[in-house]
Protein backbone atom coordinates (compact mmCIF):
# COMPACT_ATOMS: atom_id res chain seq x y z
CA UNK A 1 0.00 0.00 0.00
CA UNK A 2 1.19 3.81 -0.77
CA UNK A 3 2.27 5.18 2.37
CA UNK A 4 0.54 7.43 4.68
CA UNK A 5 -0.21 11.29 2.86
CA UNK A 6 0.07 13.78 5.35
CA UNK A 7 -1.15 17.51 4.49
CA UNK A 8 -2.17 20.74 6.21
CA UNK A 9 -5.13 22.43 4.40
CA UNK A 10 -5.11 24.92 7.19
CA UNK A 11 -3.35 26.58 10.72
CA UNK A 12 -5.51 24.56 12.40
CA UNK A 13 -5.38 20.65 11.57
CA UNK A 14 -3.61 17.99 9.80
CA UNK A 15 -4.79 15.40 7.38
CA UNK A 16 -3.42 11.97 7.32
CA UNK A 17 -4.77 9.46 4.59
CA UNK A 18 -3.73 5.57 3.65
CA UNK A 19 -5.62 2.50 2.57
CA UNK A 20 -5.72 -1.09 3.07
CA UNK A 21 -6.31 -3.78 1.56
CA UNK A 22 -9.30 -5.26 3.47
CA UNK A 23 -12.49 -4.88 3.96
CA UNK A 24 -14.52 -1.72 5.56
CA UNK A 25 -15.72 -4.32 8.54
CA UNK A 26 -12.23 -5.23 9.11
CA UNK A 27 -10.73 -2.06 9.17
CA UNK A 28 -12.98 -1.30 11.42
CA UNK A 29 -12.86 -3.91 13.77
CA UNK A 30 -9.06 -3.51 13.94
CA UNK A 31 -10.05 0.55 15.11
CA UNK A 32 -12.81 -0.27 17.63
CA UNK A 33 -11.71 -3.05 19.42
CA UNK A 34 -9.04 -2.76 21.76
CA UNK A 35 -7.21 -5.62 21.84
CA UNK A 36 -6.89 -5.60 18.44
CA UNK A 37 -5.61 -1.59 18.66
CA UNK A 38 -2.76 -2.52 20.70
CA UNK A 39 -1.29 -4.55 18.73
CA UNK A 40 -0.93 -2.70 15.63
CA UNK A 41 -0.95 1.22 17.64
CA UNK A 42 2.23 0.92 19.05
CA UNK A 43 3.87 3.86 17.92
CA UNK A 44 7.96 4.31 17.17
CA UNK A 45 9.72 1.22 17.62
CA UNK A 46 10.59 -0.02 21.02
CA UNK A 47 7.35 1.66 22.35
CA UNK A 48 4.30 -0.74 23.35
CA UNK A 49 1.34 -0.22 24.55
CA UNK A 50 0.46 -1.02 27.58
CA UNK A 51 -3.08 0.68 28.46
CA UNK A 52 -5.81 0.53 25.44
CA UNK A 53 -8.99 0.69 26.86
CA UNK A 54 -12.09 2.15 24.71
CA UNK A 55 -15.98 1.94 25.12
CA UNK A 56 -16.52 2.43 21.34
CA UNK A 57 -19.15 4.42 21.11
CA UNK A 58 -20.94 7.75 20.83
CA UNK A 59 -20.50 9.24 24.58
CA UNK A 60 -18.01 6.24 25.63
CA UNK A 61 -14.43 7.04 26.83
CA UNK A 62 -11.11 5.83 26.10
CA UNK A 63 -7.75 5.60 27.16
CA UNK A 64 -4.60 4.88 25.54
CA UNK A 65 -0.88 4.69 26.79
CA UNK A 66 2.19 3.95 25.56
CA UNK A 67 5.53 2.96 27.09
CA UNK A 68 9.21 3.44 25.82
CA UNK A 69 10.06 -0.09 26.66
CA UNK A 70 13.73 0.68 27.24
CA UNK A 71 13.66 3.78 29.01
CA UNK A 72 10.35 3.59 31.31
CA UNK A 73 9.38 6.85 29.44
CA UNK A 74 5.14 6.93 29.66
CA UNK A 75 2.65 8.91 27.96
CA UNK A 76 -0.57 8.98 27.21
CA UNK A 77 -4.10 10.41 25.48
CA UNK A 78 -7.76 10.11 26.97
CA UNK A 79 -11.02 11.07 25.43
CA UNK A 80 -14.24 10.74 24.71
CA UNK A 81 -16.48 9.80 21.69
CA UNK A 82 -18.09 12.30 20.12
CA UNK A 83 -19.50 10.22 17.07
CA UNK A 84 -19.32 6.48 16.21
CA UNK A 85 -21.13 5.35 13.60
CA UNK A 86 -20.35 1.67 12.14
CA UNK A 87 -18.11 1.01 9.20
CA UNK A 88 -18.14 4.97 8.43
CA UNK A 89 -16.73 7.44 10.96
CA UNK A 90 -15.09 7.33 14.95
CA UNK A 91 -14.89 11.20 16.20
CA UNK A 92 -13.39 11.63 19.71
CA UNK A 93 -11.56 14.43 21.40
CA UNK A 94 -8.06 13.89 22.82
CA UNK A 95 -6.61 15.11 25.77
CA UNK A 96 -2.77 14.39 26.34
CA UNK A 97 -1.23 13.07 29.41
CA UNK A 98 2.24 13.72 29.57
CA UNK A 99 2.85 10.74 32.14
CA UNK A 100 6.31 10.57 32.71
CA UNK A 101 7.80 11.99 29.85
CA UNK A 102 7.72 15.87 31.18
CA UNK A 103 6.72 18.10 28.87
CA UNK A 104 3.28 19.56 29.19
CA UNK A 105 1.12 20.65 26.78
CA UNK A 106 -1.16 23.33 27.41
CA UNK A 107 -4.25 24.06 25.34
CA UNK A 108 -7.79 22.14 24.79
CA UNK A 109 -8.35 18.95 23.56
CA UNK A 110 -8.17 18.45 19.77
CA UNK A 111 -10.32 16.58 17.76
CA UNK A 112 -9.82 13.60 15.87
CA UNK A 113 -11.87 12.03 13.39
CA UNK A 114 -11.60 8.97 11.37
CA UNK A 115 -13.47 8.45 8.06
CA UNK A 116 -13.38 4.60 6.39
CA UNK A 117 -14.41 4.44 2.52
CA UNK A 118 -15.42 1.45 1.24
CA UNK A 119 -13.31 0.96 -1.99
CA UNK A 120 -14.05 -2.69 -3.16
CA UNK A 121 -11.49 -4.95 -2.34
CA UNK A 122 -9.48 -2.22 0.45
CA UNK A 123 -10.96 0.75 2.22
CA UNK A 124 -9.79 4.50 2.48
CA UNK A 125 -9.02 5.75 5.92
CA UNK A 126 -8.82 9.67 6.49
CA UNK A 127 -7.32 11.14 9.80
CA UNK A 128 -8.24 14.51 10.85
CA UNK A 129 -6.32 16.03 13.88
CA UNK A 130 -8.38 19.48 14.67
CA UNK A 131 -6.81 21.76 17.04
CA UNK A 132 -8.69 24.27 18.59
CA UNK A 133 -6.19 27.18 17.55
CA UNK A 134 -3.22 27.60 15.87
CA UNK A 135 -1.28 28.09 19.21
CA UNK A 136 -2.59 24.76 20.24
CA UNK A 137 -1.46 23.17 17.17
CA UNK A 138 2.22 24.84 17.62
CA UNK A 139 2.03 23.96 21.61
CA UNK A 140 1.58 20.09 20.70
CA UNK A 141 4.36 20.55 17.79
CA UNK A 142 6.85 20.96 20.79
CA UNK A 143 5.20 18.13 22.71
CA UNK A 144 5.90 14.21 23.52
CA UNK A 145 3.24 13.80 20.31
CA UNK A 146 6.45 13.32 18.52
CA UNK A 147 9.35 15.34 19.51
CA UNK A 148 9.23 13.66 22.77
CA UNK A 149 9.49 10.19 21.64
CA UNK A 150 12.79 11.17 20.73
CA UNK A 151 12.34 8.66 17.98
CA UNK A 152 14.84 8.27 15.49
CA UNK A 153 13.52 8.40 11.83
CA UNK A 154 16.69 6.51 10.24
CA UNK A 155 16.23 3.69 12.63
CA UNK A 156 12.74 3.74 11.99
CA UNK A 157 13.09 3.54 8.18
CA UNK A 158 15.51 0.48 9.20
CA UNK A 159 12.81 -1.09 10.67
CA UNK A 160 10.67 -0.64 8.07
CA UNK A 161 12.73 -1.64 5.37
CA UNK A 162 13.56 -4.79 7.26
CA UNK A 163 9.67 -5.52 7.97
CA UNK A 164 8.63 -4.96 4.71
CA UNK A 165 9.09 -9.00 3.71
CA UNK B 1 3.78 34.33 8.49
CA UNK B 2 2.09 34.75 5.57
CA UNK B 3 -0.18 31.80 3.61
CA UNK B 4 1.91 29.33 1.58
CA UNK B 5 0.29 30.85 -1.52
CA UNK B 6 1.97 33.97 -0.50
CA UNK B 7 5.12 31.90 0.17
CA UNK B 8 5.21 30.47 -3.43
CA UNK B 9 4.11 33.54 -5.35
CA UNK B 10 7.01 35.54 -3.49
CA UNK B 11 9.51 32.47 -4.51
CA UNK B 12 8.72 32.52 -7.86
CA UNK B 13 11.11 35.65 -9.21
CA UNK B 14 14.55 33.94 -10.01
CA UNK B 15 15.54 37.14 -8.11
CA UNK B 16 13.73 36.85 -4.93
CA UNK B 17 14.70 33.08 -5.07
CA UNK B 18 18.55 33.92 -5.09
CA UNK B 19 17.76 36.22 -1.88
CA UNK B 20 16.42 33.27 -0.50
CA UNK B 21 19.26 30.78 -1.48
CA UNK B 22 21.70 33.36 0.01
CA UNK B 23 19.67 34.00 2.91
CA UNK B 24 19.78 30.20 3.70
CA UNK B 25 23.92 30.13 3.93
CA UNK B 26 24.13 33.11 6.41
CA UNK B 27 22.35 36.62 6.96
CA UNK B 28 23.20 39.74 4.60
CA UNK B 29 22.73 43.38 4.65
CA UNK B 30 20.83 45.11 2.35
CA UNK B 31 24.10 46.52 0.87
CA UNK B 32 25.65 42.99 0.28
CA UNK B 33 22.78 41.80 -1.29
CA UNK B 34 23.22 44.82 -4.06
CA UNK B 35 26.72 44.30 -4.90
CA UNK B 36 25.79 39.92 -5.37
CA UNK B 37 23.07 40.84 -7.09
CA UNK B 38 24.10 43.64 -8.62
CA UNK B 39 20.73 45.34 -8.96
CA UNK B 40 20.08 48.53 -7.30
CA UNK B 41 19.43 49.59 -3.80
CA UNK B 42 15.85 50.24 -4.57
CA UNK B 43 15.22 46.90 -6.95
CA UNK B 44 16.25 44.71 -3.82
CA UNK B 45 14.29 47.00 -1.22
CA UNK B 46 11.76 45.84 -3.16
CA UNK B 47 12.56 42.26 -3.42
CA UNK B 48 12.90 42.03 0.36
CA UNK B 49 9.56 43.84 0.72
CA UNK B 50 8.10 41.05 -0.61
CA UNK B 51 10.28 38.50 1.06
CA UNK B 52 8.88 40.29 4.23
CA UNK B 53 5.30 40.57 3.74
CA UNK B 54 5.52 36.62 3.00
CA UNK B 55 6.66 36.31 6.27
CA UNK B 56 10.15 34.80 4.12
CA UNK B 57 12.51 37.16 6.05
CA UNK B 58 12.78 39.89 8.70
CA UNK B 59 15.05 42.78 8.70
CA UNK B 60 16.39 44.16 11.72
CA UNK B 61 18.49 46.98 12.43
CA UNK B 62 22.02 46.49 13.78
CA UNK B 63 24.16 49.83 13.92
CA UNK B 64 23.47 51.71 10.53
CA UNK B 65 22.50 49.01 8.63
CA UNK B 66 19.79 46.34 8.24
CA UNK B 67 20.23 42.82 8.63
CA UNK B 68 18.28 40.17 6.35
CA UNK B 69 17.32 36.80 7.73
CA UNK B 70 15.69 34.23 6.72
CA UNK B 71 12.76 33.01 8.94
CA UNK B 72 12.34 29.54 7.67
CA UNK B 73 12.07 28.62 11.39
CA UNK B 74 8.56 28.37 11.27
CA UNK B 75 8.79 26.15 8.38
CA UNK B 76 11.03 23.78 9.06
CA UNK B 77 9.54 23.23 12.32
CA UNK B 78 6.47 22.51 10.74
CA UNK B 79 7.91 20.25 8.08
CA UNK B 80 9.80 18.38 10.38
CA UNK B 81 6.88 17.78 12.69
CA UNK B 82 5.16 16.55 9.72
CA UNK B 83 7.62 13.82 8.84
CA UNK B 84 7.79 12.64 12.23
CA UNK B 85 3.70 12.09 12.43
CA UNK B 86 4.14 10.42 8.98
CA UNK B 87 6.49 8.02 10.41
CA UNK B 88 4.68 7.55 13.40
CA UNK B 89 1.33 6.84 11.26
CA UNK B 90 3.33 4.48 8.79
CA UNK B 91 4.97 2.20 11.57
CA UNK B 92 1.57 2.12 13.12
CA UNK B 93 -0.25 1.16 9.87
CA UNK B 94 2.37 -1.46 8.59
CA UNK B 95 1.68 -3.21 11.28
CA UNK B 96 -2.05 -2.68 10.65
CA UNK B 97 -1.53 -4.16 7.16
CA UNK B 98 0.22 -7.13 8.64
CA UNK B 99 -3.30 -7.69 11.02
CA UNK B 100 -5.57 -7.10 8.62
CA UNK B 101 -3.58 -9.82 6.36
CA UNK B 102 -4.01 -12.13 9.17
CA UNK B 103 -7.68 -11.80 10.24
CA UNK B 104 -8.95 -11.71 6.60
CA UNK B 105 -7.61 -15.25 6.57
CA UNK B 106 -8.52 -17.16 9.51
CA UNK B 107 -9.07 -20.92 8.25
CA UNK B 108 -5.35 -20.42 7.27
CA UNK B 109 -4.41 -18.89 10.45
CA UNK B 110 -6.45 -18.89 13.67
CA UNK B 111 -5.28 -15.94 15.81
CA UNK B 112 -7.70 -15.92 18.64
Amino acid sequence: MKPAEVSTPDDTSVVIKRSFAAPVPLVWRAYTEAELLKQWCQGPPGWSMPVCEMDSQTGGTYQWRWKDDSSGTEFGFQGRFLDVVEHRRIEHTQVYDAGNLGIPMGGKPWIVTVEFQDAGESTHVTTTITFASKEDRDSSMESGMTDGMEMNYQQLERTLTLAKD
Amino acid sequence: MGSLNQSFAALADPTRLGIVAHLARSEATVSQLVDRFALTQPTITSHLNVLEEAGLISRTRVAQTRVCRLRAEELNRISDWLTQLQSVFEGNYRRLDKLLQELNQPQSEKKK
